[in-house]
């Protein structure tokens, strides 16, 4: 069974129609503990699209020989190994990234995005497919991520990636980490008002 | 035979020996313990004392009691006005979790010497993690994991205790799986960078047991929680608990403590959100929040309701 969608289809696919974190409400703890800036966004996004991908190819490279009954062990363990790679490479390279983003490199591992994403695509579709439906999902991720950033820090510092925009601080209670509740709740409900609002101008 | 009597008594005989030493101490102090500040001891004496030999450094001696060795180096000690209450500062925090030793020499006229052990009682420490996972730093409202889960199984309050419940009976067994196999398998052979990997693989094995288990033995038991199963594999928390027990190198008490703080914090917090998204059923909302977004701002302001439990110390 082969999807019938063209490669850029299915990585426009994973940015709008299933974004990760505003539609398909996955992988909710990254976008709620740590997008209170851009660059955040930014490191965290890049890590999951990197495991996202590699995990994919994997799977859809061993789809054949694996167990039905041990697919999900299989998926986590598979998702694991990745995610020890990309923790040891930050941890190694950008060590002042990997210690702003504390634990939630490790916590890759259970993100529910990609197992869904295995289960979904990657077990039933060619390897050339998944890898660009990873992508897709990666950078669905990635762009929710930086959306979050941007207001959470834009409202809350009145920077853009550090850099002073405004001149003031609107409002500092955004930068608060249990801000993020609000923000991806007010965030879901703005892109809710967008879609009805459209939805009525095309019917009249 | 009579060695037995000998190793029973033993104790005792030891004890009654070093009595003297310990009354003899007990009469000096009146009371000792951890101060306000993480490089403080507090020590309050029985009878006024003289400043000049109390405030002077020279005459102290501290250490952790495990490493006798290290002396801790005191900065300064300010006796207050009541010339009772000596407060000793370091140089460096102090580590409260241990029981450290403290000397004083040259106390009475004499040249008595107090040695006296500062701790916090253990138990209350244990408590203490237990507490903290539940209420202080509540896995949901204060760390932000196992949102996924959280948002996906409150909905209804039966739905909620289901899941809270086998998430705990799972995270506990898994999180003492995960503390023998870090303790005695990972940090002995230099295999730390496998953290990650035996510890989720763990935790599926965990479940698949689970699984088996509960469908031979229960299968009523299994009927009711057997969905929630797969779910729990989903849950960040699962996987940070170990995460935080091996880098907080945690004994077994405590990490048992640790998870089972975890799991019901997990209880907790579904109960709680399960409670209002009910209630929420019948309310009007407006047809932009209907859902996830309303059920994010209410979970918002639990977490601004935790915030109040910051701080709090009960032992």
């Amino acid at each position: 069974m082969a999807t019938d969608k063209t490669n850029l289809q299915l990585v426009i696919n994973g940015i709008l129609n299933e974004n990760p974190i505003f539609r398909l409400v996955l992988s909710m703890c990254p976008a709620v503990g740590i997008s209170t800036t851009v660059m955040n966004g930014f490191m965290l996004g890049i890590a999951v699209l990197f495991v996202q991908v590699c995990s994919s190819c994997t799977i859809a490279l061993f789809k054949n020989v694996i167990h039905p009954r041990i697919r999900i062990p299989t998926y986590t363990l598979t998702i694991a190994t990745w995610v020890t790679v990309i923790d040891m490479v930050l941890a190694a390279y950008l060590p002042e990234a990997y210690a702003k983003m504390g634990i939630f490199i490790k916590l890759i591992v259970a993100f529910a995005i990609i197992t869904m994403r295995l289960e979904m695509f990657a077990s039933k579709e060619s390897i050339n497919a998944s890898f660009w439906d990873g992508i897709g999902m990666g950078l669905g991720f990635m762009f929710g991520m930086m959306a979050l950033g941007l207001v959470r820090e834009l409202l809350g510092m009145g920077t853009i990636l550090g850099y002073d925009v405004l001149g003031f601080k609107p409002l500092l209670f955004f930068v608060l980490p249990l801000a993020g509740f609000f923000c991806v709740g007010l965030m879901m409900a703005f892109f809710n008002y967008i879609e009805i609002v459209y939805k009525r101008t095309k019917r009249a | 035979m009579t060695i037995h009597i000998i190793r029973r008594i033993l104790p005792f005989l030891v004890l009654v020996l070093a009595l003297p030493a310990l009354v003899q101490a007990q009469e000096l102090i009146a009371e000792k313990s951890f101060g306000k500040a993480t490089n403080e001891i507090v020590v309050t004496f029985a009878a006024a004392v003289d400043r000049a030999v109390v405030e002077n450094p020279a005459n102290y001696r501290v250490y952790e009691e495990q490493d006798p060795d290290i002396q801790l180096v005191l900065e300064s000690v300010v006796l207050a006005d009541d010339q009772k209450t000596a407060t000793l500062i370091f140089k460096e925090p102090l580590n409260a979790r241990l029981s450290h030793v403290v000397s004083v020499s040259r106390l009475a006229e004499s040249g008595a010497k107090a040695t006296f052990k500062v701790m916090k009682p253990y138990l209350g420490y244990l408590l203490s993690i237990l507490v903290g996972a539940l209420l202080i730093n509540n896995f949901v409202f204060t760390k932000y994991l196992g949102l996924c889960v959280f948002f996906g199984t409150s909905k209804r309050k039966d739905t909620a205790k289901g899941m809270g419940i086998t998430f705990t009976m799972v995270i506990v067994v898994s999180a003492i799986m995960s503390w023998f196999f870090y303790q005695f398998i990972l940090k002995p052979y230099g295999l730390n960078f496998l953290q990650i990997v035996v510890f989720i693989g763990l935790v599926s094995l965990t479940v698949q047991a689970v699984d088996t288990v509960l469908r031979k033995v229960n299968p009523a038991l299994f009927s009711a929680f057997g969905v929630y199963l797969v779910l729990v594999i989903a849950n960040c928390v699962i996987i940070a608990v170990p995460l935080i027990l091996a880098d907080n190198e945690y004994n077994f008490w405590e990490s048992f403590m640790l998870a089972l703080g975890a799991g019901g914090g997990f209880l907790l917090a579904l109960y709680l959100m399960s409670s209002v998204r009910e209630r929420m059923d019948l309310a009007n909302i407006p047809p932009t929040f209907k859902g996830v977004p309303i059920a994010f701002i209410v979970a918002g302001q639990f977490a601004l309701a935790f915030l109040g439990f910051s701080g709090l110390a009960l032992f």
